[in-house]
């Protein structure tokens, strides 16, 4: 990067904020993918949307490529630049407005996931989205990710509360799109399109989300089950049942280990398989959805069923189940993540299909995963100093997304495809969805400057 | 260092909303994870040993809230520490650091002494002169900052003053050596012989070995590993003298370095000695029943701030906050994040003073929001930190140890 260039930037964000230095340049090659690190030219933290239109516009013109970046917990290595510009959105935290009247929450990008519950919840407010990594995690890169959660099953993802955005388009321009109004007709619903645009339509700098009223009460319950299969048939048979559990997880045998390893929550060590359910809404319903599902999992061979007695005893289990992916990273250095996701009545079926796959590749795979919304996380625990082991990997998962593309599933739920699931996705979308995709990249970013290489 | 230790990092993030520098910075070389990957390049050959990497792994606190929150069982904070002690490897002291971390720490006779010309100069006016006139805007800025950070001295040592063996109130039920940790003797000499009274009445015979040295901790920090194993060598041999149940600590930060013994010297002596080591509130909660009979009402809004050493080295938060529901009348309020550091961190309040300030005042804001009185916490350096920042910001609230508040319950 030119020393003039780089000039221009400070006099943007300040030295302070526009770091080129080697070694942290070397700290920004990554993000939370495994295997994939590519070191960018820059990395700047503007502190007002402004500063991020002039940015945009410097680059623009400069012909110098620009990557958003949130708290880098991305899972398809989409917030990695080779040798252009990062923005990292950290320091436009601010949460801008709760309007209770007509249930928003406005924010900018870099606020984090977890810190917009708290304040929302504090008036009784929702906003249901819950990826992983909510406690860092902001809010700009769940949008741009249309990330998911633990409560997708009942309530949706984030492209499910997305009203209003307010991007900054390749050139500097403000576009913006939707805002509180419940419905809106006019033009193109562009919305839904700039939402798991992983960076490469825009630069969002304005958020409004939409919430809905707290559910007043809720119940978290864990079964557990000998047989591995039985959990799967009990997920369909609950769903089946016209039970929708806000949070209906699978944890395997090697997740429930690493994961009490961690957490001691007091998860079984022998059996093949556990459920955690929480149910929620109003006090009566859930007492008679809570029986039905305690029903189902008996009728289902479950061992044993327990129901957290206290608000301290269920965050546990919640809490503990989030530790899943990097808990399993205690066993092997390296963990190979996927979210291959099926319609859900074919659950059981996809769970066959990664227990065959890592027996004839001999890999070691750890899945847990949404199993109520048909999004499970097979995780293959290996060494990424073993490059024969790495390859069997990555040919167990080639079956696992094919095998998904098959029961009419896709590659990925909620990580996004970045650079990890490039090549998975002219199987999905074929030819005519990769050209329409192209087309639209045009339209938005025709000069090709914004999170280049990602996607397709 | 064992490479495994360094890939084993998966950068999942989950330590990045732990890391106190993180959190003011937002930079990732400031983070656990760029820690790791910082040392990880470096070992790969990616990286050099440049100033400015030594400089962003310097800034690191070693709180080890980031451990507490790896999932993967990574701990960052120790990585860094274990990184610094190789680079250094003892033999790299400086005059400054050979003169303290050699020829100081370890000689308690020499450490005591030292602090006279400290005493006087509070005891004759002449601090209050000096502050007055503002003669130490003259000095260098850390000297300035550690000046400021002293509290009143009590007259003497504690160890100088405490009889050898304590005998215990009522029936002996047995026998502890307690381990003075060097700045609570010499600055908090007042909660350690709290301490020695709770432990006394609860039925304990209290031993406490005149020429136990310093827990090493400082070498550590210092980068001077042969140090410190010479002050574990020193201080296991001392112990071993004595046949006793536990070896009790009121000093995070020495129980901590007491419990690592076991790793750094092989050998069963080390290991057992390590295993006897107890920090004050273990012991204490052990007896709850016995103690809840002994206190009486204590009508004041309490809170608790845990030590890093306490938390995250020994994974102690139970215990403290059970023991001080024990007081009648008490009431306790719960600190938001009460498990962040309070920027004190070993001298980084003097090494790195802006950052520790900000880090210092996210946690006196939490306490200003918990609407306490009373600030609790057990260990010397927390004490120092949180007692100056309360001076400057909140002085209506004061600090206390775990085992003053406690102590004085039992006697009101």
């Amino acid at each position: 990067m030119q020393p003039s260039f780089i000039k221009e930037l400070q006099n943007i964000v300040s030295e302070q904020y526009a770091l080129t230095d080697r070694e942290s340049l070397a700290v920004y090659g990554y993000d939370s993918t495994p295997e994939i690190e590519s070191l960018p030219g820059a990395v700047l933290l503007p502190g007002t949307s402004e500063e991020v239109a002039r940015i945009m516009r410097l680059c623009h013109e400069a012909g110098v490529t620009v990557t958003p970046r949130g708290s880098g917990t991305n899972l398809s290595g989409g917030s990695l630049s080779a040798g252009g510009v990062v923005v990292q959105t950290s320091r436009l935290n601010s949460l801008l407005e709760i309007d209770e009247e007509n249930l928003t929450a406005t924010m900018e990008p870099g606020l984090i996931t977890s810190a917009l519950h708290r304040e929302v919840e504090a008036r009784g407010l929702f906003y249901p989205p819950d990826p992983g990594s909510m406690n860092i995690s902001t809010m700009g890169g769940n949008v741009a990710e249309n990330s998911g959660g633990l409560r997708g099953l009942k309530y949706g993802v984030t492209a499910d509360y997305v009203m209003g955005l307010e991007t900054i388009l390749a050139d500097g321009e403000l576009l913006r799109t939707g805002g509180k109004v419940v419905k809106d007709v006019a033009g193109y619903s562009l919305n839904p399109l700039l939402v798991s645009s992983e960076g490469t339509l825009g630069f969002f700098t304005g958020i409004t989300v939409k919430l809905i009223p707290k559910p007043q009460g809720k119940i978290t319950m864990l079964a557990h089950f000998p047989v591995l299969q039985d959990a799967a048939l009990a997920v369909s048979a609950i769903i089946a049942a016209k039970v929708i559990p806000a949070t209906l997880e699978f944890l395997d045998k090697v997740t429930i280990k690493c994961v009490e390893d961690y957490a001691h929550v007091g998860l079984p060590l022998d059996v093949d398989a556990v459920l955690l359910i929480e149910v929620d809404g109003h006090p009566v319903v859930i007492a008679e959805e809570a029986a039905a599902v305690a029903d189902i999992c008996k009728k289902h061979r479950c061992s044993f069923f327990q129901t957290a007695q206290t608000p301290a005893e269920a965050l546990k289990l919640t809490e503990a189940r989030r530790t899943a992916l990097s808990a399993l990273a205690r066993l092997k250095p390296t963990t190979i993540l996927e979210d291959a996701t099926v319609p859900r009545s074919c659950i059981a079926a996809m769970l066959q299909v990664i227990q065959t796959s890592a027996k004839k590749h001999n890999v070691v795979i750890g899945t847990f995963g949404h199993a109520g919304d048909g999004n499970l996380h097979p995780t293959c625990l290996t060494d990424e100093r073993d490059k024969d082991e790495i390859a069997r990997a990555h040919a167990a998962f080639a079956e696992i997304f094919d095998a998904a593309i098959a029961m009419g599933g896709t590659i990925t739920g909620e990580h996004g495809v970045g650079l990890a699931k490039k090549k998975y996705l002219p199987k999905l979308v074929g030819e005519s969805g990769i050209k329409v995709m192209r087309g639209i990249k045009q339209a938005f970013d025709p000069m090709g400057i914004l999170n280049p290489g990602k996607i397709f | 260092m064992d490479y495994v230790k360094l890939i084993n990092c998966m950068r999942c993030g989950m330590c990045l909303p732990s890391c106190p520098t993180y959190k003011e910075t937002f930079l990732e070389t400031a983070s656990p994870r760029g820690r790791v990957a910082l040392i990880r390049k470096l070992q790969e050959g990616e990286l050099d040993q440049s100033e400015r990497l030594l400089e962003y792994l310097s800034l690191c606190l070693d709180c080890q809230a980031c451990a507490s929150a790896c999932p993967c069982g990574v701990n960052a904070g120790e990585l860094v520490a274990e990184f610094t002690c190789e680079r250094k490897d003892g033999s790299g002291l400086n005059y400054m650091e050979d003169l303290i971390l050699r020829k100081l720490v370890p000689h308690p006779d020499r450490l005591e002494t030292s602090m006279m010309p400290m005493r006087i100069y509070q005891r004759t006016g002449l601090q209050k002169l000096v502050r007055t006139l503002g003669i130490l805007k003259m000095f260098p800025k850390p000297l300035e900052r550690m000046e400021a950070l002293l509290p009143p001295l009590p007259s003497r040592p504690l160890r100088q003053e405490i009889m050898e063996i304590t005998p215990a109130i009522g029936i002996e039920r047995g026998t502890v050596g307690f381990f003075l940790g060097c700045v609570m003797s010499l600055i908090f000499s007042d909660a350690s012989r709290a301490t020695i009274k709770l432990l006394s009445s609860l039925g304990y015979k209290v031993i406490t070995p005149r020429n136990q040295v310093c827990c090493g901790a400082p070498n550590m920090l210092g980068g001077d590993l042969d140090g410190l194993k010479e002050a574990a060598r020193t201080n296991i041999e001392v112990f071993g003298g004595y046949d006793v149940d536990f070896i009790v600590t009121d000093c995070g930060g020495c129980g901590a370095e007491l419990k690592k013994y076991g790793h750094h010297i092989d050998g069963d002596l080390s290991s057992a000695f390590s295993a006897k080591v107890r920090d004050i509130s273990q012991v204490l909660a052990l007896h709850a029943d016995v103690l809840a009979p002994l206190l009486k009402p204590l009508p004041l809004k309490v809170t608790y701030h845990d030590p890093c050493h306490i938390a995250h080295c020994q994974g102690i938060r139970k215990e403290p906050r059970d023991l001080l529901k024990l007081v009648p009348g008490l009431i306790y309020k719960e600190l938001e994040t009460a498990d962040a550091c309070c920027g004190s961190a070993g001298t980084y309040n003097i090494t790195k003073p802006e950052m520790s300030d900000m880090i210092l005042q996210r946690k006196l804001d939490t306490v200003r929001a918990s609407g306490a009185e009373i600030l609790v916490t057990s260990n010397p350096g927390c004490l120092l930190q949180l007692k100056k920042g309360l001076a400057d910001h909140l002085p209506d609230v004061r600090i206390m140890h775990l085992t003053e508040i406690l102590s004085q319950s039992m006697d009101s």
